[in-house]
Formats: structure tokens, C-alpha cells, sequence
């Protein structure tokens, strides 16, 4: 009697199962996951560019005369939810791809899974260095520029400063670590004369901002690195400005020149960080020109780095599928080695070496316009010129 | 010594912030004895309001002005849950409450994303408190120092309402002995609304406050409400003051821990609570539970074991659950394993909380031990998968053994929150020590070795196990044991008195309960694939109790049907829309309404109702025909 319920419940998916399976010849489609009600602020803009990249592809004819269709899955956030999803996408949607993700744990998750289940899987988002490296894979791809490409483009900045005594603030979880000792290796190394003086780790999500701003103070550094973001960042910035943390400090943050963490600060945003970002108002290039315009009639909105990241996901699942003209794995593989595709931020390869995409970023400085933060002298830093040698990328990835 | 000092009231502001939240929940708790999680929600409301009312109205009226109707308003919405909700469920059965409340969380966290969007947004500054303070050279902000000033005066003011005021002495004759105060003839249902309406707005001014030092976005709900629960314990439930000195000593610990151990906040406040509870089991201020009047054992239809029939109709339904295979996909194969390993879960906990009597918070410990068990012994002892599965849920075993001796010393919601307390150190372990656990990148490449790695294996595997465990949970619940774990749920007292060792019996039964956990958690690590701190965390905790309570937790097995519903429900609404929080949350805010004491609960009265009468109809043909003879 207990245990028909289980036996309803399983036929109900069942059904619901095979109607998903019917799939129509003249289709390709991509298994899209992401954490849309954990972290709307970024997967928001991220759905609108991968939604106007669909639209573009199909407008152009689809992939080699077949229509694009992206069936696209909440994870919640959790690793556990995001396989169940991929799972759904590959069993019963019998996707050619799965791609997308945000935090570096689930796009682990998934790229486990899609090494076990030898499905071919482009990571969009997630910034970790192991996915590429020690946990790399043969099915594993990722597009945005990890966090040792992000570092040693701001370290680049930050050894050009004067100050020897720095103090780091960052979230306590793998992302935050991670960029943390990337940041200080890269940093000593260039710089043998430089103090490390503290370091907070205050929890993810939840700072205790007060505290912090003060007891980074008491080390009395000359600069600082910030990995913090989103609501975290917006408090931090608020101590510091009221408490001074900042004033006469060199200030070095991760990320926070994209719109994404940069608006919410408005006119509280404080000046002369320096940053990876963003600065779409900045950026005069043909290539970015065409997505802006697009992007805006489409949307009637401004881009966030997150629209320019679903974006050109789906833009190389495209360019992907197009060459293999297949949906065989191991035909998908050898197709994304080394192909070069343009991008909004101009021409990108996806390298044989570790499957990761040459897309850079910018590096600039935050400044106040209209009581609006901005970024500003901002120069783009091409992924290629910001990873190790080949001798060194080989040590640190497993042999397939 | 100015930075120490600076330091300090550093510390001050942030509890103030604190105390504000958690003396609302405070009230609430102590009067209504309603285990309200939906109190971060208000939070987060009151500082959506808030920023919506101070943007629209400028200047210095409007600020304040805005903050106070911001309160004011989200107490309105407050009321109506309470009338319209929570007032059709305070005779269900304990902690039901706690599933309506966590069913509105979930709809409000999508409900703020739909009317005020997914961006940060950052409120205004408060007028006339933006700069900071000079203190020998360290900048105290002076909206800190507002804070400060402002705390002492709301305890100062909840201190005059309960001591000065008919309307106090009441809440107060509540706090301390609800059904006394009924029997005297007081109004019951305002009592409960207005001190509902008190705790909301409180909660709700807290999160308003927070504007001019936060961010506003739709996670500040759950960012307070675990941390806020957890001052309330420290304190003692109902004790204001209690909640005052438990803010500022969790603020102040956490101010000049991270000097020291800049990782502390991670876990402080459960370290502190854990500490508290052990050396004071009813927290700082809080005096002991007086002995439940209402002996839940007797409220209770008594348990039987299935009949012959239902027997055989349990065995049918497993032999069509076996078959799924023949006709089902993978993907719905996958499902039903994930399924069948939350039914061992859930119904290892139903064992504790129902059989029992003892609710915990963190069940997840166990179920994850079990899974880091098997990462453990499969990754890097490369033990086949066999063996792993066998020794992995050892791991809950061990851990259910040295968390439930201290646990079992406590009872009610201070056993509860001690479990979640230990939950959340061990989270902690697995979320820190990197080199061991790999940390949040979690243990990746747990497959399951070839025989059972076919979705169709894993799934009978699955099957199997949890119809094992269910069937074992059973016998032992219609064992001697069984019965002296009953005894003592109902009546310490007298089960003490016929020569039960109450706390020994919790204590294995918190092992065994463990131990099942654990087995769900060593299958869900094969399953996956990975072990992530996730499986050991809150929000897997908190669905466990869900699943349970939607069961119903005063039948035998009622968490399986709890446990096959949620997470069928919850897989399926995930998948399908984009608003799955407001639909399940919607959903379990139907079913708490529909089925007041669980669904199989519900089930089974009605059941029983029906067979009670077909009784009396035999039961009068019988006399009819003995009168005859």
C-alpha cells in the first residue's frame, strides 16, 4: 500500500519521458544548466544573451540547415541538482552538448559527469582552475577566462604599484581561496619585496563588514586585494568608505567592474580600483558594436558580462556543432580543439593543450560618473597572453 | 587599546542588528510555541519595503517615516498569514508549523525577485548618520553608534510592554503555561495574533534597518534566520533578555575571533551554541521546559503492525515498483534511485523524530558522513564498491554515536538546534579542510563499479535497500525496544519509573537512526558520482524534516510517502518552470492546509474513522443478536 505512490510517481516520469524523446530529426539541441533562482542577478542577463544568440544562429540558418533548440535547467545552486539535470537533458532530451554553469563546484559536478558519461560539455562560467587543469577532462571546455588568467592580468597592475605591505579580503570558499594564493604567487614572484600583512576570510554571502574593514585597518596595509562580490562587495564598500579603509590605499578586486557588481554600488563606488570587468560603453569594436546594437533592440536593456558569457557559449556550441557537422562526443572533441571563432571581444580559440577558450578580459579602473560607477581606462587583455607555458600546463593537467 | 575599543563597538552594532530579528522570534516562539522560519522572510521583506518607501520619499521624514511604515506593513502581511494560515494549524502536531512557514520562505524568495527584480539594490543612506565618528584616530560610523543606542531602548520597550501592561502579563501567563491561560478565559486567538503581528514587525524593522549598510537582494532571508535561531537558543527560548546578552556575545566573539582566526565566522555561532547547550541544556537564560501536559502518545491512534492484507498489498506495491525498469527510461530510472535513497533518509529520520520523540535539525550530518564515508574509502583506499557500502555508513554510525550522547541530554527544540549545532561543525570540517575533503569542489569520480552502474542495477540496488531499511525501522519500532523508546517519548516519568534507562535507549536509537541516514548518504554518494559539504548541509536537513512532517510524524511509515511526494514533486517542478520555489512552496502551503497531520496521517484517520464505525454497526448486530438468544 505504502510503496504504489512510488510506482505512480515513477510512471508519471516516465511518461513524461518518452513524449520528451520524441525528437524531431530536423532539430539539434544543447543542455543548458544554470543556478537561475540562487543567483538571478548574473544568470538573468546570462538567459538574455544566450536567448539572442539562438536567435541569430536560427536567423542564419541554423546549424548546418538544422534549428538550434536550447533546453535550458535550474540547479538550484547544488551539484547534486545540477546532475540531476544533466542527466534529464542527456537521457531523456537526448541533447548533443550540455553547457553553461556558474559556481565552480556544480561545474565540477557536471564535468565529472560528463567525463563518466562521455558527453560532451562546454562550462561557461565557472572561474576554477581545476577544471581545466587537476580535474581536467577530455569532454571538458570552458569558455570565461579562469581565475589564474584573471589574476596574472591583475597582477601585471598591481606589481607596477608601489606598496610592499598588503592585506587580502576574500570569501571563504574555493573561488576566494584559490584566487587569493594565485594572486600572491604570481604577485611574490614578480615582486620578492612585497609583505603579505593580513588576510580575512569572512563567510560567502555573509560578512560581517564592520569587523572586517576594521580589523584590515588595524594591519595598517598600503593596498589590498578584494575578492568579494555581489551583496558582500556592497557592504564591504560601504564600511570602508564610512570607516576610510580606502582612502590612501591601493585597492586591487576581482570582477567588480562587471555591471553585474559595479551598478549596484552607484554613487558609493569608490575610485582608482583596479579591476577586471566589463565596460561595455567603452568598447569600440565592430564586433562588440554588432552584439551591443543587437543586444539592446532585442532587450531594451545594457548587456552585463553575464549576457556576453551565454552569449558566445551558445555563439561556440554553434560554431562547434557546425564543424563537426555530428553529434558524436569524440567528433565534437576534435572539432573544439584549436578552432577559432570571432567573439564580442574579438577572435577566440578553444586550445588543444587544457580545452580552455582564449577569451580575456578587461582591466581598468573604477571611477564615479554621474553618480554611477564606471570603469575607465580600460585596456582588453587577451586570455592568450595570461597562462603558463605548455611544459607547465602539461604538468598540472591529468593524462587523459 | 582605541582599536580594541572601536573593535568592541564594532561588535555592539552588529549584534544590535541581531537582536532585533531574534527578539521578534523570541516572542513568537515563547507564545505560540510556532518554530517560525518564514521570520527571515519578514526580514527580507521589511528591507524590500523599506527600500521601495525611502527611494519614493525623500528627506529625513521619509527616511524614518519609510523605515517605521515599512515595519508597519509587513506586520499587515504578517497578521494575515496568521489569520489565514497558521491559525488552522496550532492543534497539529509539533513542528508542523515549521513546514507552513518553510513553504511561505520558499514563495517569498521568488515573489521578491518577481516585483523588485534579480539586482542588488542598494538603499539610501540614513539622513544625518553618514560619515563616521573620530575615536583617537579609529572611525566609528555614527550610524553604528545609532544602532548601538538603539537596541538598549526596543529591550527597554519590550521590557515595559510585558512588565507594565495587561496586554504583557498575558503573554507572559502564556509563555509559561498556554493552556492555563485558555482555561482562564482569555482570548487565545488575539493573544497569538498580535504577539504574531509584534515578533513580524520586529523582524521586519531589523531587516528595514539594515538598508543603509546592506545590500537588498533575495537571499537575506536565509543569510539571518539559521543565525538568528541560533541567539534565540543561546539565550533561551522566550527570554528577551536572554536574546540581548546571546546577540552581543556571538557579535563580540565573532569581532575579535577573526583577529585571531580570520576563517571563525564560518562556524562561530554554532560553536558557541554547541558550548552553551552542553554546559547549559535550556540556554543562558532559559529555564527548563516544564513537563508536557499533553502526552502526545495519547492524542494517537496506537500503532499497529500492518495486517496480513496489508501485508501482501506492501509487497505488490514494491513487486510494481521492482518492474519500472521494463518499461521506464533512464532518466526516470534515476529519479526513482534518487527517490528510493530519500525514503531511507527521510524515513531514518521519521524513526528518530516519531518513534522517538526527538526532532533534529541536522540529520544531514549523518547522510553526508555516510557519502564522505564512501568517497573516502572508494577514492583513496580503492575499496570496490561492495565493501564501501558496507563500511562507509559506519562513518554515520560513529558520528550519530558521539553527537547523539550529548544531544540525547537535552530535549525538545534545545535537542533540535544541539543537532544542528553538530551538523554545522561537521559541514564546516568538510568545507574547510581541503587537503582531506577537497572542500566545496567536493570528492569527484565515486562511480559505481560495472555491475551496478546501469541506471536499471542502481535502481533495484536502490529499491532494495530502502525497502530493507524500512522494513528493519519497522520491526525494531514493534520490538521491546520499540516499545521502551515509545515509553519514553510519552512519559519519561514513568518509563523511568518501570525501570527503562531513558537516555541509554535515546541514545541507540539516535545511533541507529544515524546509521540508516547513513546508508542513504553512502548510496546517494555512488548515485551522484561526487560528495559535496552540500549533503551535510542545512537546506538538506531542513528537507528531510519536511519530508517527514508532510508524511505525517505520528504514523509508523508516514515519511515515506512524505519523502516520494516532496522530492518527485520537487524534481519534477525544478524541471518544468522557472518559479519553482513559489510553486512548491504553494504547494506544501496547500498540503499543510489539506492534510493537517501529514498525508498518510490524514489517510489513516480517515481510515480509521470509517472502520470505527463499521465496528459499532458489527458490535450492535452482535449485542442484537445475543438480546435475541
Amino acid at each position: 500500500m505504502r510503496r504504489r505512490h512510488l510506482l505512480g510517481a515513477g510512471l508519471a516520469i516516465a511518461v513524461a519521458g518518452m513524449a520528451g524523446s520524441a525528437m524531431a530529426q530536423s532539430e539539434i539541441k544543447i543542455g543548458e544548466i544554470n543556478s537561475y533562482s540562487l543567483l538571478p542577478a548574473f544568470t538573468e542577463p546570462y538567459r538574455k544573451g544566450w536567448q539572442l544568440a539562438v536567435e541569430e544562429v536560427n536567423a542564419a540558418g541554423g546549424i548546418n540547415g538544422k534549428k538550434l533548440v536550447v533546453i535550458s535547467k535550474d540547479d538550484g545552486g547544488k551539484p547534486a541538482d545540477a546532475q540531476t539535470a544533466a542527466n534529464e537533458l542527456v537521457s531523456s532530451e537526448n541533447v548533443a552538448m550540455l553547457a553553461g554553469t556558474f559556481l565552480s563546484n556544480i561545474g565540477l559536478a557536471v564535468s565529472d559527469f560528463a567525463n563518466q558519461k562521455k558527453v560532451f560539455f562546454l562550462a561557461a562560467e565557472p572561474l576554477t582552475d581545476a577544471i581545466t587543469w587537476s580535474k581536467g577532462n577530455r569532454y571538458t571546455f570552458r569558455l570565461r577566462p579562469s581565475n589564474y588568467m584573471q589574476a596574472a592580468m591583475l597582477v601585471e597592475e598591481a606589481a607596477k604599484l608601489p606598496a610592499k605591505r598588503w592585506a587580502t579580503i576574500a570569501p571563504n570558499y574555493e573561488y576566494g581561496q584559490s584566487a587569493v594564493a594565485v594572486f600572491k604567487k604570481l604577485m611574490s614572484e614578480k615582486r620578492p619585496d612585497i609583505q603579505w600583512v593580513d588576510e580575512q576570510w569572512p563567510p560567502q554571502g555573509k560578512i560581517d563588514a564592520g569587523p572586517v574593514v576594521q580589523a584590515v585597518a588595524a594591519a595598517n596595509p598600503e593596498a589590498i586585494l578584494n575578492v568579494t562580490f555581489g551583496a558582500d562587495l556592497v557592504k564591504l564598500v560601504r564600511e570602508g568608505n564610512t570607516r576610510g579603509l580606502f582612502k590612501g590605499r591601493s585597492v586591487v578586486s576581482f570582477l567588480t567592474g562587471e555591471p553585474e557588481y559595479l551598478d549596484p554600488l552607484k554613487d558609493e563606488t569608490p575610485e582608482g580600483w583596479i579591476v577586471t570587468g566589463y565596460p561595455w560603453y567603452d568598447i569600440k569594436t565592430p564586433d562588440h558594436d554588432k552584439f551591443l546594437k543587437a543586444y539592446q533592440a532585442k532587450f531594451n536593456d545594457y548587456p552585463r558580462l553575464g549576457s556576453i558569457v551565454g552569449y558566445q557559449t551558445i555563439k561556440a556550441a554553434a560554431a562547434i556543432l557546425a564543424k563537426a557537422n555530428s553529434t558524436d562526443p569524440e567528433k565534437l572533441i576534435a572539432a573544439t580543439e584549436g578552432l577559432s571563432m570571432p567573439s564580442p571581444f574579438g577572435e577566440i580559440t578553444f586550445r588543444k593543450i587544457d580545452h580552455q577558450s582564449t577569451l580575456g578580459a578587461y582591466v581598468g579602473k573604477t571611477a564615479l560618473k554621474d553618480g554611477k560607477g564606471v570603469m575607465v581606462d580600460s585596456v582588453y587583455r587577451k586570455g592568450a597572453d595570461y597562462l603558463p607555458s605548455d611544459a607547465e600546463v602539461a604538468k598540472l593537467r591529468p593524462k587523459d | 587599546m582605541a582599536f580594541y575599543f572601536a573593535q568592541f563597538l564594532t561588535g555592539l552594532a552588529s549584534a544590535a542588528s541581531l537582536f532585533l530579528v531574534a527578539s521578534g522570534l523570541s516572542i513568537i516562539f515563547g507564545v505560540t510555541r510556532i518554530v517560525n522560519f518564514a521570520h527571515g522572510a519578514f526580514y527580507m521583506l521589511g528591507a524590500y519595503v523599506a527600500f521601495t518607501l525611502t527611494e519614493r520619499f525623500s528627506g529625513a521624514l521619509g527616511f524614518w517615516g519609510g523605515i517605521v511604515v515599512a515595519a508597519l506593513v509587513v506586520a499587515v502581511v504578517g497578521v494575515l498569514v496568521e489569520m489565514v494560515l497558521l491559525r488552522r494549524i496550532y492543534h497539529a502536531p509539533e513542528l508542523f508549523q515549521l513546514l507552513a512557514t518553510f513553504g511561505l520562505t520558499l514563495m517569498v524568495q521568488d515573489i521578491v525577485v518577481l516585483i523588485w527584480g534579480p539586482d542588488d539594490l542598494l538603499g539610501r543612506r540614513a539622513p544625518g548618520f553618514r560619515g563616521a565618528v573620530d575615536f583617537f584616530g579609529q572611525n566609528i560610523p555614527s550610524y553604528d553608534l545609532f544602532l548601538i543606542a538603539l537596541s538598549p531602548v526596543v529591550l527597554g520597550v519590550l521590557w515595559l510592554l510585558f512588565q507594565r501592561t495587561r496586554w504583557g502579563v498575558l503573554v507572559r501567563a502564556a509563555t509559561q503555561d498556554r493552556d492555563m491561560v485558555a482555561a482562564l478565559g482569555v482570548n487565545q486567538k488575539w493573544l497569538f495574533t498580535s504577539v504574531f503581528a509584534l515578533g513580524v514587525f520586529l523582524a521586519a524593522l531589523g531587516g528595514a534597518l539594515q538598508i543603509p549598510r546592506d545590500a537588498v537582494h533575495h537571499a537575506l532571508d536565509l543569510r539571518i534566520i539559521v543565525e538568528v535561531f541560533v541567539v534565540v537558543v543561546i539565550g533561551g527560548l522566550g527570554s528577551i533578555i536572554g536574546a540581548f546578552v546571546a546577540a552581543v556575545l556571538v557579535s563580540e566573539l565573532n569581532a575579535f575571533g577573526i583577529l585571531i582566526f580570520p576563517k571563525i565566522s564560518i562556524i562561530l555561532v554554532f560553536l558557541v551554541m554547541a558550548v552553551v547547550l552542553i554546559v547549559r541544556p535550556w540556554g543562558l537564560f532559559g529555564k527548563p521546559e516544564a513537563a508536557a501536559r499533553r502526552t502526545p502518545g495519547l492524542t494517537v491512534t496506537p500503532w499497529r503492525p500492518l495486517a496480513a492484507g496489508e501485508r501482501w498489498a506492501s509487497l505488490g506495491a514494491l513487486i510494481l515498483a521492482a518492474m519500472l525498469p521494463l518499461f521506464a527510461g533512464n532518466y526516470a530510472l534515476t529519479v526513482g534511485s534518487e527517490i528510493a535513497i530519500y525514503v531511507i533518509f527521510a524515513a531514518s529520520l521519521h524513526f528518530l523524530m516519531s518513534v522517538g520523540g526527538l526532532a533534529s535539525f541536522g540529520h544531514a550530518a549523518y547522510f553526508g558522513l555516510g557519502a564522505y564515508g564512501v568517497a573516502f574509502l572508494a577514492k583513496a583506499a580503492g575499496l570496490p564498491m561492495i565493501v564501501s557500502l558496507l563500511l562507509g555508513p559506519v562513518l554515520g554510525l560513529l558520528g550519530a554515536a558521539v553527537f547523539g550522547f550529548f544531544a540525547v541530554q537535552l530535549s525538545g527544540v534545545y535537542f533540535a538546534m544541539l543537532t544542528l549545532a553538530f551538523a554545522q561543525i561537521v559541514w564546516s570540517i568538510a568545507f574547510q579542510w581541503v587537503s582531506v575533503t577537497g572542500g566545496d569542489n567536493g570528492i569527484l569520480g565515486v562511480w559505481p563499479d560495472k555491475w551496478a552502474s546501469s541506471p536499471a542495477n542502481f535502481y533495484w540496488l536502490s529499491l532494495g535497500i530502502a525497502a530493507l531499511v524500512v522494513a528493519v525501522l519497522r520491526v525494531i519500532v514493534f520490538s521491546p525496544f520499540g516499545f521502551a523508546l515509545r515509553a519514553t517519548r510519552d512519559s519519561p516519568l514513568r518509563s523511568e519509573a518501570v525501570g527503562i534507562n531513558g537516555k541509554r535507549v535515546q541514545w541507540t536509537a539516535f545511533v541507529i537512526s544515524g546509521t540508516a541516514a547513513g546508508i542513504g548518504g553512502a548510496l546517494f554518494a555512488y548515485l551522484k558520482g561526487s560528495v559535496f559539504p552540500d549533503s551535510l548541509g542545512i537546506s538538506l536537513s531542513v528537507d528531510a524534516l519536511v519530508m517527514v512532517l508532510l508524511g505525517g510524524v505520528e504514523t509508523v511509515s508516514g515519511a515515506v510517502i512524505g519523502a516520494i511526494v516532496f522530492k518527485a514533486a520537487n524534481i519534477w517542478l525544478v524541471s518544468q518552470t522557472d518559479l519553482s520555489k513559489l510553486v512548491l512552496g504553494g504547494f506544501i502551503v496547500l498540503m499543510v492546509v489539506a492534510f493537517p497531520k501529514g498525508i498518510v496521517g490524514r489517510l489513516e484517520a480517515i481510515w480509521n474513522r470509517r472502520r470505527s464505525s463499521e465496528d459499532k454497526k458489527s458490535a450492535l448486530a452482535t449485542s442484537r443478536v445475543e438480546v435475541a438468544e
